[in-house]
């Protein structure tokens, strides 16, 4: 009982973020700044003194031009600007924006091919099992982000085309592909154990016996069985893409500028870590609460609707 | 006995040609994807493309490029870059190894160590304070960038507290050889091993906890209690000695794939020149040579260690060794 | 007087309320005796053994009463106290000797790290002794054996080796959970046999539960019947097969098939099934199922009375 209210109280911290980022726009508005834009000549109010927001250093060498660092006021560079002049806050809001929506529709887009291949795979066994298992061998034994960034470089360039999908190369589609492309064997090899074992069991068979298409079978008998286990996977999955787009997003193969995601930011603070440290500070805390509430929630998930589940956290690293 | 041998190098031959492969066709068979015109660089003219497309090979078959630079790799050994000519990259590649396993060893040490403790320990308090403390703690490093984690240290061990006595004893970043500067190379190592380990330690420890918890309920507990056993010795030898088999398999998985490059990001923050760094430059200018020997030799270190899992959980595992 | 219980009773705090799952337990071993208890699952056997065993580690047990090992009370004994008399004084035999051995350590192992565990002896000493132990349960080539994995062997030999396990330190009382369940009929006679014949040679106590009144008739000195975590009847073996006294006893003997004369249509069965611990009756336990209910049965429960031969009943048949 204790654990599903702590699981509650995560969720309710993950939906806050969420609603939060999705305030950005507003909060642009009231700021009245313009995130994507280099305002290096803007000029800001701080306790009725104007200063501008790229600054001279007054100590030092004085070389170059040092952002204006956090002012704690809402709506007024609250944390302060990037080396573009820009307001960290509004980034830091547009930036969770894209990160969430990259990590829900990946996870999307994962359980929905993982489970295809999964029930493929298991249900009709064979050579069907055959050809799709070693695919999935073959992905798996590449390190995940080698593989996710090898896509990313290729694609970043020129977009890509399937058929008549296109791609563009600063799409957000494109994290979105990789992203739920490089973790379909991660969530297909269980699928693809639990789809085996039920196609064994008696119901199954017997459904089988009586002559029921395999359509039916999949949709009205398996499909129902297995759906516990992909809701599980849901916050884990989210949680995991979170971590990697920042993590592409950070080397600059993920988001695009002038877009913006907590990794992006993270990156842009790398170069000012010394001096105006928050600015990589504060989208990294946001990833950091964002996927602790998602992976505390998930646990709580997990152990209220498959508490025999062998499904382990994923490691982003 | 031996025709097992062979099938095990049979399938490590296999998933390491499909690797390769798949890596070549990343590059090369991506539809609307052009590997003169990334090497071009944007806006390239077509003259200029076309050059390109000569000068590296492109307008000969796939199967031609894919054999050819296999031969270079394995055989004669001379392949070249594309962007640094005359640059051979099998010896480049062979020279960041150490960096790449200085840093991993460590901390894998690190995490094995540091995660058998917190799992006990948690196990051992199970569903008191110290079991919720240090699985939210575990939880906790699970969810942080590595490479955020490693920033932050920066700022801490670099800039905020250098100057203090806590860490002015942290060298700048950047890697010194063993052979050359044994204290150089485990102070500047000691930060980065914490930062790739925390999260390992985390995921580990609660992996262990679980496993520890359900060989507790195992009806040989009970025995080994009947037995009139120490609480200490048979969480020890008993409980912790079965749930070492499963720790044992994914640590091999983990530590393959860090020794294969995916140590990257840590790699990349503290100016370490490793595989991963090094491919990671590689693939910024789509230096396929390059890429390719990383990817293949990551690859064999993933496949590796898939093999050495098995022997090793042959060896701890009594029932699948005797059968 | 190796072992005395008195008024023994256990609950478990559990989210549905506390559940009494024992109660008013009272009974005595003595030097050299072997004591069943019979009875259905959940009837309280295994609990009560366990308790004296001090295994019961559960946070939510509640355990009242007393029981004295030696004129040592071991309830609210110190765990570490208890230790020492568990596996060298009183040791035990499980039920299912697949799940009851280590997996990754060979039988060897496991008996000697008992040995050391109880005995100043050096490990090579241990290892013989572990050999002998297993020549004296009956397995074949015992050098061989001790480096052979739970998983290696079959069962009856496993629980042979369990049974070396328990007998290392040579203790004064043995328990034994449904040692021979688990078993193939043939092995379980062997196991019984064994057992008969250790008693005799080592002349330790032995308290055996089993919910098979034919392997009780064949073994125990005495006989202890239980019921829905109470105990119904307690008696010799002789007298309580003659003359049975509690309706449960009567029902439980009467679905044996018997061994000669004519065989009956159909054997008899007890109706109903064994109550809820969550919703026990105010009154006898048995009585929903008894054919020879009274009205006044629900009242209150009958105590335990009658000296040598104890019945749980208000009959008058059974005083």
């Amino acid at each position: 009982m204790r654990r599903d209210r702590t699981a509650l109280v995560a969720l309710a911290v993950f939906l806050a973020v969420v609603v939060a980022c999705l305030m950005a726009p507003v909060y642009a508005y009231w700021a009245g700044v313009q995130p994507f834009k280099s305002t290096l000549d803007a000029v800001i109010t701080i306790n009725g003194e104007q200063r501008p927001v790229m600054e001279l250093p007054t100590t030092g060498l004085a070389l170059g031009y040092t952002p204006i660092g956090p002012t704690w006021e809402l709506g007024n560079y609250f944390l302060g600007a990037d080396n573009q002049g820009r307001d960290v806050m509004a980034r830091l809001l547009y930036g969770g924006m894209n990160s969430i929506l990259i990590a829900a529709a990946a996870t999307t887009f994962t359980l929905t091919f993982a489970t295809a291949f999964g029930l493929a795979a298991g249900f009709f066994g064979g050579v069907v099992d055959m050809v799709l298992s070693r695919i999935l061998d073959v992905l798996w034994a590449f390190p995940v982000y080698l593989l996710a960034i090898s896509l990313s470089i290729v694609l970043i360039t020129q977009g890509i085309t399937i058929g008549p999908f296109v791609i563009d190369s600063g799409s957000l589609w494109l994290p979105i592909f990789i992203i739920g492309l490089i973790y379909i064997p991660y969530v297909a090899r269980p699928i693809r154990g639990q789809v085996m074992s039920l196609r064994n069991s008696d119901f199954v068979m017997a459904a089988i016996g009586l002559g029921a298409p395999p359509s039916r079978i999949l949709l009205k008998d398996i499909l129902p069985n297995i759906s516990t286990t992909l809701i599980v996977f849901v916050p884990i999955m989210m949680a995991l893409n979170m971590l990697t787009e920042s993590a592409l997003s950070f080397l600059s193969i993920g988001v695009q500028p002038p877009d913006a995601s907590w990794g992006t930011i993270i990156q842009d603070g790398q170069g000012l870590l010394y001096t105006r440290p928050v600015v990589a500070l504060a989208p990294g805390i946001m990833i950091v609460i964002s996927v602790l509430s998602l992976n505390v929630f998930g646990d709580g998930l997990r152990d209220a609707l498959d508490p025999k589940s062998k499904i382990k956290l994923g490691r982003a690293s | 006995m031996i025709f097992a041998i062979l099938q095990r190098i049979g399938q490590m031959v296999f998933v390491m040609a499909g690797i390769s492969m798949l890596v070549f066709l990343i590059f090369f068979g991506t539809p609307g994807v052009d590997p003169a015109a990334r090497i071009a660089g944007r806006n390239a003219s077509p003259e200029v493309l076309e050059a390109v497309r000569i000068s590296f090979g492109f307008d000969q078959p796939f199967y031609v490029q894919y054999l050819t630079m296999m031969k270079k790799i394995f055989i004669t050994g001379d392949l070249t870059s594309f962007v640094n000519r005359g640059w051979k990259v099998v010896p480049a590649v062979l020279d960041t190894i150490p960096v790449t396993l200085s840093l991993v060893i460590g901390a894998a040490v690190l995490w094995v160590v540091f995660s058998i403790i917190i799992g006990v320990l948690a196990a051992a308090y199970r569903d008191t304070w110290i079991d919720k403390l240090l699985m939210i703690l575990g939880l906790i490093g699970i969810s942080m960038p590595v490479y955020w984690l490693g920033e932050v240290m920066n700022l801490i061990t670099q800039s905020r507290f250098h100057d203090t006595w806590m860490f002015s004893w942290v060298p700048p970043l950047g890697y010194k050889p063993f052979s050359e500067d044994p204290k150089g190379w485990f102070l500047t190592l000691i930060i980065p091993w914490f930062t790739l380990s925390i999260l390992y330690i985390g995921l580990y420890g609660r992996i262990l906890r679980a496993s520890i918890t359900e060989a507790l309920q195992e009806d040989y507990i009970r025995t080994a209690r009947a037995k009139g056993l120490s609480e200490t010795r048979i969480l020890l030898r008993h409980a912790l000695r079965t749930s070492l088999i499963s720790f044992v398999t994914l640590f091999g998985l983990d530590f393959g794939a860090l020794v294969g490059g995916s140590a990257l990001l840590t790699e990349v923050v503290f100016g370490l020149q490793g595989v991963g760094k090094l491919t990671f430059d590689a693939l910024q200018n789509l230096d396929l040579p390059v890429i390719m020997t990383t990817v293949l030799y990551a690859s064999f270190f993933v496949v590796l260690a898939n093999a050495i899992v098995d022997v090793v959980y042959i060896l701890l595992d009594p029932r699948v060794r005797t059968q | 007087m190796i072992l005395q219980v008195r008024d023994l009773a256990i609950s478990f705090r559990t989210e549905r309320g506390i559940v009494r799952v024992l109660d008013g337990v009272n009974f005595d071993v003595d030097q050299g005796e072997l004591l069943g208890i019979v009875g259905e699952s959940g009837s309280g056997k295994t609990v009560t053994v366990l308790a004296v065993m001090g295994l019961i580690t559960d946070p939510n047990a509640i355990i009242e009463g007393s029981i004295k090992y030696k004129g040592l009370e071991l309830v609210g004994m110190k765990q570490r106290e208890m230790r020492h008399l568990r596996g060298s004084q009183i040791a035990m035999i499980f039920q299912d000797p697949m799940t009851a051995l280590t997996p990754v350590y060979t039988i060897g192992w496991q008996i000697a790290e008992q040995i050391l565990t109880h005995q100043k002896v050096s490990r090579k000493q241990a290892w013989f002794q572990a050999i002998d132990l297993l020549e004296e349960v009956g397995i074949p080539k015992p050098s061989e054996a001790v480096h052979r994995y739970p998983h290696q062997l079959s069962g009856g030999m496993r629980q042979r080796a369990v049974i070396a396990m328990a007998l290392t330190c040579n203790p004064t009382l043995l328990v034994a959970d449904e040692p021979t369940t688990a078993l193939d009929v043939t092995v379980q006679a062997q196991i019984l046999d064994l057992l008969r014949n250790l008693q005799n040679k080592h002349g330790s106590s032995i308290i055996f539960i089993t919910h098979d009144l034919g392997v009780m008739a064949e073994l125990a000195d005495r006989v202890m019947v239980m019921y829905a975590g109470r105990i119904v009847e307690r008696a010799d073996k002789t007298a309580l097969f003659a003359d049975p006294r509690h309706p449960y006893t009567l029902a439980l003997l009467d679905s044996i098939p018997p061994l000669d004369g004519p065989r009956p249509d159909r054997l008899r069965s007890i109706a109903g099934s064994p109550p809820s611990l969550l919703i026990l009756p105010k009154g006898c336990a048995f009585a929903p199922r008894c054919p020879q209910r009274l009205s006044i049965c629900d009242d209150a429960k009958p105590p335990l009375i009658g000296g040598a031969h104890a019945a749980a009943c208000i009959l008058p048949s059974a005083q």
